[in-house]
């Protein structure tokens, strides 16, 4: 047992190390590559100086000083929270469904929000210049809580999982379609803001969006970590989790309020994002080899924040200038993972 | 030790306020084994179910140690109650070790770390069900026989005073199925665990159990210790078993045999009788058989199979009534079977039946 135990702590040690190096070298590389190539040893005499520096003398790299502090930080720092946060509302909603291919972007729930920012955003734009983060972020949260509710709705009357994933597909092309109709009777403008929005990118993280994000991001997964033990009950089934003692009802208010928050807020501020919630879970168990809620959900935050950095670094250079949406990389890398998982799921039936 | 432990007051169970099972009465003491028996679908799960506060009861009241269910935490209940359940579960990347040590779940701190005291807990409760072979395997690689095995570890690692289990042996072959009774009635001796769950097995039900209940539709038609209520009729009774019987003497269930007209009639005694009878019977053949003390193995047998059965009664003598019944039998048949009988010093009935055959012209017919 001890020795047991000892080999799963290691192992879970070395894979946070591992994690940690990739997370800082894919900072670096998301700083110094783009339109502006800055070197390694000026990104750190930049990044030592501080935000709002004025007395340190700059010199000649004062420009690269404005691209780093104001465009690539926010941004790559963004990319790897929401990355985070969307990994494991994944996670979260697989254990909800005691299923491996549930995501908020296959159920529907990212679609759900992004109706609802939508309709806002339209809405409040004709009378105001901004939204306020705080704003979008509860509008996602109202939007992703409408699909979830469907998505529950049904997960009541069918039992056969494949089906309630088809469901939560469907649920998404609707509000999808109801979103695509706003924005065809919607000022020019908005459309351009929209569109660029509903596709998916950190394109749009400031400072200010960051802090908000880190907050209820930081929150929620501690959250998270404090209802691991339960959920680890949870993982055998409802029955052994109520026979040990656990408030099943609470528990389950809990996982969808936790998973929603967390994929809401990804959404209000980077739009839906596809497969992250469902390939990142799978591949972080993998490669710590264990389904303990205690270790896999550091694991799955981290991966995720690897994850969305190395997705946003390819949309950004692959074929710079242009740039991609965020859900095009994260669709090639994720799509083939939940096809690998339906098969194995259907070869065991 | 003779306290009540667990005791049922006149419970109603069932679904969404919809009655199933009316006036429940029962209790077990400290140590004791409860059998569930009855027909599929006679709600056996049902009343564990209640029991056990994944369903709330309709009606009546549950005690344990004299104190209310209701009144007990889901907390404290969990460290008295454990239970074994029939739905299969598949849980990701989890080692049977790991699946055992949920039951600590109770006991752990806050995230559910394990101490020492609680992985000494995990390791003997895989040993006591002979799972140590497996104990590091993935749990989804492993037979139903050994789930099976590995949840009843996880439930004595959670160290109740009391383990419900429903149908723990179905998808069980008959050598887990032994083993894991044995594995029960060790706890309930050694450690006084009290022990109650639903068999299909009746026969297996009667041997194991201090007391058995009958569950029959909508009310508890039975209960009491299966000494007493176990008998051939009350069990044909509660499966309305009308092809075929169950002898509770053997344990065994026996197909219904052909009793009409028999033209046959076999000699029998000393176990020789039980093969002839199975084989006719599954030939769809009538026969006659005899002359038989009632203590000899091929009375039971014989008394479920053939169309008549000419007995004597243990340690008497044969006397000529009985013969001479037999007799008469005998002229009805076109056959006397003889499984190579040896005529001893207390049968030589036996032989004046197969001369009484050979002078009346009935074929004899001689099995070995």
């Amino acid at each position: 047992m001890k020795n047991e135990n000892y080999k799963q702590i290691m192992r879970f040690s070395f894979v946070m190390i591992i994690l940690i190096i990739l997370f800082l070298a894919l900072c670096v590389m998301n700083i110094n590559t783009g339109s502006v190539h800055i070197s390694t040893k000026e990104i750190l005499k930049i990044l030592f100086a501080g935000p709002n520096n004025t007395e340190v003398d700059l010199g000649n790299i004062k420009i690269y000083y404005n691209i780093i502090w104001k465009i690539r930080l926010p941004r790559l720092l963004g990319a790897a929270l929401l990355g985070g946060a969307l990994s494991v509302s994944g996670l979260l909603l697989q254990t909800f469904f005691r299923n491996p291919i549930a995501g908020p972007f296959v159920l529907g729930i990212s679609s759900g929000a992004k109706m609802i920012v939508g309709f806002v955003m339209l809405i409040l734009f004709q009378y105001m210049k901004s939204i306020s983060s705080l704003t979008l972020v509860t509008a996602s949260f109202v939007g992703s809580l409408i699909s979830m509710g469907l998505v529950l709705i049904f997960a009541k009357k069918v039992k056969n999982m494949s089906v309630l994933l088809i469901v939560g597909i469907m649920i998404g092309y609707i509000c999808s379609a109801i979103t695509n109709f706003c924005i065809t009777f919607a000022d020019e403008l908005d459309i351009a803001n929209l569109t660029n929005w509903s596709l998916g990118s950190f394109s749009g993280m400031s400072w200010s969006n960051l802090k908000i994000a880190a907050v209820i991001i930081i929150i929620s997964f501690i959250g998270s970590m404090l209802i691991s033990k339960p959920i680890s009950a949870y993982q055998l089934n409802e029955e052994y989790a109520r026979s040990m003692g656990i408030n099943i009802k609470l528990l389950r208010c809990l996982l969808i309020l936790i998973s929603s928050i967390l994929s809401a807020t990804v959404t209000a501020f980077a739009g839906p994002i596809s497969f992250v919630g469902i390939a990142v879970p799978h591949i972080s168990k993998l490669i710590v080899n264990s389904s303990k809620p205690i270790i896999t959900i550091p694991t799955t935050f981290l991966s995720g924040m690897v994850f969305c950095l190395l997705c946003d670094l390819i949309a950004r250079t692959v074929f710079a200038p242009v740039e991609l949406s965020l859900s095009t990389v994260t669709a090639i890398f994720g799509a083939p993972i939940v096809i690998s998982l339906l098969v194995k799921k259907q070869r065991k039936i | 030790m003779d306290k009540i432990y667990l005791s049922a007051d006149s419970l109603n169970v069932g679904y969404s306020n919809k009655t199933l099972i009316k006036d429940i009465n029962f209790h077990v003491k400290k140590g004791e084994i409860l059998s569930l028996i009855g027909p599929n679908g006679s709600g056996k799960s049902t009343i564990l179910k209640s029991i056990t506060k994944q369903l709330e009861t309709i009606a009546g009241t549950v005690y344990i140690e004299g104190k209310e269910f209701s009144k007990i935490s889901n907390k404290n209940l969990a460290k008295k109650m454990a239970v074994v359940l029939t739905d299969k579960i598949t849980p990701e990347i989890m080692t049977c070790r790991e699946v055992v040590s949920i039951g600590r779940y109770p006991y752990t701190g806050y995230f559910g770390k394990l101490s020492e005291k609680d992985s000494i807990i995990v390791d003997e409760a895989i040993k006591m069900v002979n799972a140590d072979e497996i104990a590091d395997k993935d749990f989804n690689n492993t037979s139903d026989g050994q789930k099976q095995r590995i949840m009843l570890a996880r439930a004595i690692c959670q160290q109740p005073e009391i383990i419900i289990l429903d149908e723990p042996t179905s998808y069980l072959d008959i050598k887990f199925k032994i083993e894991l009774l044995e594995i029960l009635k060790k706890m309930s001796r050694e450690k006084n665990i009290t022990i109650i769950m639903s068999l299909h097995e009746v026969d297996l039900a009667s041997k194991i159990s201090d007391k058995i209940m009958f569950v029959k539709g909508d009310v508890i038609s039975k209960f009491g210790s299966p000494e007493d209520i176990c008998t051939t009729t009350n069990i044909n009774n509660l499966y309305n078993l009308n092809n075929g019987t169950f002898n509770i003497n053997f344990g065994s269930v026996e197909l219904s045999g052909v009793k009409e007209n028999p033209k046959v009639f076999i000699l029998s005694g000393n176990g020789k009788g039980i093969p002839i009878f199975r084989y006719l019977q599954k030939q769809g053949i009538a026969f006659y058989t005899g002359l038989l003390y009632e203590n000899d193995v091929d009375y039971q047998l014989a008394s479920d199979l053939s169309s008549e059965v000419f007995s004597i009664p243990a340690f008497e003598d044969v006397s000529t009534d009985k013969l001479i019944a037999c007799k008469n039998a005998i002229l009805k048949c076109d056959k006397l079977i003889n499984p190579s009988i040896e005529i001893k010093k207390h049968n030589t009935f036996q032989k004046e039946l197969i001369d009484f055959a050979v002078q009346n012209n009935i074929i004899i017919e001689n099995w070995s």
